[in-house]
């Protein structure tokens, strides 16, 4: 039966966690925008409030009072509906991530598979929206999109069954609490890494920024959107950013439960949370300052070519590891052992000479174009 | 395909079409009002139709209508983000023309100022093109160190851009009195500067992954296209006015010519890279040997040159600008013929693009570093 104070409860729970994602997404603009600054020499915004903390509010309201306008021949239907398509998943799967032991809207038994359907979800909006602005660099951008979101769903959905089968469960406040005496980045180092380059390349930051390419594809689905249907976009981005950065630091790092044990106060481990969640997206932004933006074909190659099969080792170490009854270290130790692979590589390469580094990535590119590969890329 | 709503069509289709991408006049990647027709097949490129003209102002016309001192201020106006080397090759022409010599301190003084302005148009050339391949922090930090160059040009000339201080047989006037010092500390600066951005984008590796083969054109392709400037040089052809014609001081000064391997994109702009480097050493020497003395010389105010005609190149930043002079004995120019290298280095833009991603295409453009006005006069 419906039991009208549940009703209650998670109804002032959603209304709570879409304030708490407004303030947090305003913070995070406010953040990127600072750190970027440092990173490149500059203050960043100054002028609108303390340390320039209400321009993210100031721009929101501007974005709120400018005129929509949609083009002439678009399927106006599909493009107003579409930016809501793109945010409300990213929305939706707050519903099941906890701050805390207790602190989640819905404690979801199946809540990483939640996480999962829904999140796909998004990927048809962006499609949508480039295909109903009637623009063909919408409509680039919308093929991108779609080639590249399906690429990065498949690493990051069995990087998360490799920590799924390691937890036992698919709760994510017990995948949490599974990991009082390390966490699962140093268990699943392999998976770590895999799904916080896919989970960059999925909210599409750079250097994945391919999608809506600025240079490029000028905005991609979204150049024919302007104020709150634009901002709703905008919105989405970072709310996506955030849930990457949470599950990283929730599936990954141990969330309220490490380093510092059961005996935290509640406060003290959402705070705990919080920290580790900023630290990941602090590390995004960082990556967004120091490097270009791929290619397709490259983007490409990577995810199908280097993050799926290093995923589905994760997931195989794991999977043999609970089958075979291995002592829990075994799993580092396998997964060291592959990464170790593409890091000796990296390695032998970094102490090339700069030039001759350069002169083999041109040798390769040029044999690669006389080869004709890439050609699947359309 | 052509004005309907979404890109695709109700009609029954056989076989592929290819997508037109009009890329420009307003695109943020093509550096002004350049427009590029693409035929696209799924992100290949397939063709390309490059469309000019957006900022075609008349120059070459207008300057027969001004006397031969103000024609400078129009060819201010040509590439304008090296507007003293483009100062320079007028007044070079004209001078032989008129069969003036600047004094050597003028042409210390030109040399000087020409190179520090090469250096400032490379460096928005790494900062855009960095922005164009997506990576967004080299843009602030040559941009900051591009200050630098216009702060002691608009010491010493009295503008930011449009400078007007070369003259026909010297500059306008003497540089102030802390010139040597200023330009010591902004030389210095500089390699500061572009070291920076050099460590941090150079050999990064999605940098080297976006440019490296990327826009390829053969040394033999090249010339033959009538590349000049970094673009030539990228694919291995050591030409340089300053080195292969010697003007103003150059013999003088000891620089190194840098050239590239492949003539992919990366070497394009590693020859610029290396050319801040040779520009700043050749400041340095210049303000070294530096003498005293006139700035102008003696002579007419107002030139009337005989009948007759004139030829002057120059290595701008982009490549070898030319400028042909005919006179008529009046004070006014009969013909003025700019050799405009951006529009020249445009002529290899399709062989560049030869199998290139929608993506690469931005990256060639980029490569190629045109300036529109000087591409459309």
């Amino acid at each position: 039966m419906i039991d009208v104070r549940d009703v209650l409860y998670v109804a002032v729970g959603l209304f709570a966690l879409f304030n708490g994602l407004m303030v947090v997404t305003l913070s995070l603009v406010w953040l990127e925008r600072k750190f970027l600054g440092r990173l490149q020499g500059r203050v960043g915004p100054t002028r609108v409030g303390p340390f320039g903390l209400l321009q993210a509010v100031a721009d929101a309201v501007k974005l709120l009072m400018k005129e929509d306008v949609s083009p002439g021949p678009a399927a106006r239907v599909i493009f107003y509906a579409a930016p809501l398509l793109v945010f409300v998943p990213g929305f939706v799967v707050w519903l099941t991530i906890p701050f805390a032991r207790d602190l989640a809207v819905r404690n979801l038994e199946l809540g990483i598979f939640f996480f999962i359907a829904f999140s796909v979800l998004s990927i048809v909006g962006l499609v949508l929206a480039g295909w109903s602005s009637a623009s063909k660099y919408a409509a680039l951008g919308g093929f991108r999109s779609a080639a590249q979101l399906v690429s990065y769903e498949i690493p990051i959905i069995m990087t998360l069954l490799a920590v799924v089968v390691v937890a036992g469960t698919m709760n994510i406040a017990e995948v949490v609490e599974a990991q009082a005496s390390a966490p699962y980045a140093a268990l699943l180092p392999l998976a770590a890494a895999v799904f916080l380059l896919a989970g960059i390349a999925e909210v599409g930051r750079t250097p994945f920024d391919i999608y809506f390419a600025e240079s490029e594809v000028v905005g991609g689905p979204f150049v024919e959107y302007s104020g709150a249907h634009w901002a709703v976009f905008f919105l989405a981005e970072y709310v996506n950013t955030f849930v990457i950065a949470a599950l990283m630091a929730l599936l990954f790092l141990g969330g309220w439960r490490w380093p510092f044990g059961a005996d935290l106060p509640p406060a003290a481990g959402v705070a705990l949370v919080l920290a580790k969640t900023y630290a990941v997206v602090l590390v995004i932004f960082w990556l967004r300052a120091t490097y270009p933006r791929l290619r397709i074909d490259q983007l490409m190659s990577l995810g199908w070519k280097a993050l799926i099969p290093l995923s589905f080792a994760a997931v195989l170490i794991a999977a043999a590891q609970q089958f075979y009854g291995w002592p829990v270290w075994s799993l580092t130790v396998l997964s060291v052992a592959i990464l170790a692979v593409p890091a000796v590589l990296q390695v032998r390469l970094q102490r090339q000479p700069a030039m001759e580094r350069a002169r083999r990535y041109a040798r390769r590119a040029i044999a690669e174009r006389a080869r004709g590969t890439g050609e699947a890329v359309r | 395909m052509e004005g309907t709503a979404a890109p695709m069509s109700a009609e029954p289709q056989t076989g592929v079409v290819d997508m037109m991408l009009n890329m420009g006049p307003q695109h943020p990647a093509t550096h002004g009002v350049f427009r590029m027709v693409l035929s696209i097949d799924g992100e290949r490129v397939v063709g390309v139709r490059p469309h000019i003209g957006y900022l075609h102002r008349g120059s070459e016309k207008l300057s027969e209508h001004e006397s031969y001192g103000q024609v400078i201020t129009l060819f201010d106006r040509l590439d304008y983000v090296s507007n003293l080397n483009n100062e320079l090759v007028f007044a070079r022409a004209a001078e032989e023309l008129m069969g003036v010599e600047a004094p050597e301190r003028a042409q210390y003084i030109r040399t000087i100022l020409c190179e520090l302005n090469r250096v400032a148009s490379h460096l928005l050339f790494i900062g855009t093109y960095a922005l164009d391949v997506g990576a967004m922090t080299p843009v602030m930090y040559t941009f900051r160190e591009r200050e630098r160059v216009q702060n002691l040009f608009e010491h010493v000339t009295g503008a930011r851009m449009m400078h007007n201080y070369f003259r026909i047989g010297g500059v306008k006037e003497d540089v102030p009195g802390d010139f040597a010092e200023r330009v010591r500390s902004v030389v210095r600066h500089l390699r500061e500067g572009v070291e920076e951005t050099d460590r941090l984008l150079t050999f990064n590796e999605v940098y080297l992954a976006r440019t490296r083969g990327v826009g390829v054109i053969s040394a033999a392709d090249a010339v033959s296209c009538g590349l000049t400037g970094p673009c030539l040089r990228g694919s291995g052809v050591a030409y340089d006015v300053r080195k292969a014609y010697p003007y103003e001081v150059y013999d003088r000064l000891e620089f190194d010519v840098p050239v590239g391997e492949f003539g992919d994109c990366w070497d394009r702009y590693w020859v610029r890279l290396q050319e801040c480097y040779e520009s700043l050493r050749m400041t340095e020497q210049a303000l070294e040997q530096m003498p005293d003395g006139l700035v102008m010389a003696p002579g007419r105010r107002i030139a009337r040159p005989p009948k007759g005609e004139a030829y002057a190149h120059a290595e701008n930043p982009r490549g070898d600008i030319g400028v042909f002079l005919v006179s008529d004995g009046t004070d006014k120019p009969y013909r003025v013929k700019v050799r405009p290298p951006s529009f020249c280095n445009l002529v290899g833009l399709e062989r560049m693009m030869d199998g290139a991603y929608v993506a690469d295409a931005v990256a060639i453009l980029g490569s190629l570093d045109i300036v529109l006005g000087e591409v459309d006069r």
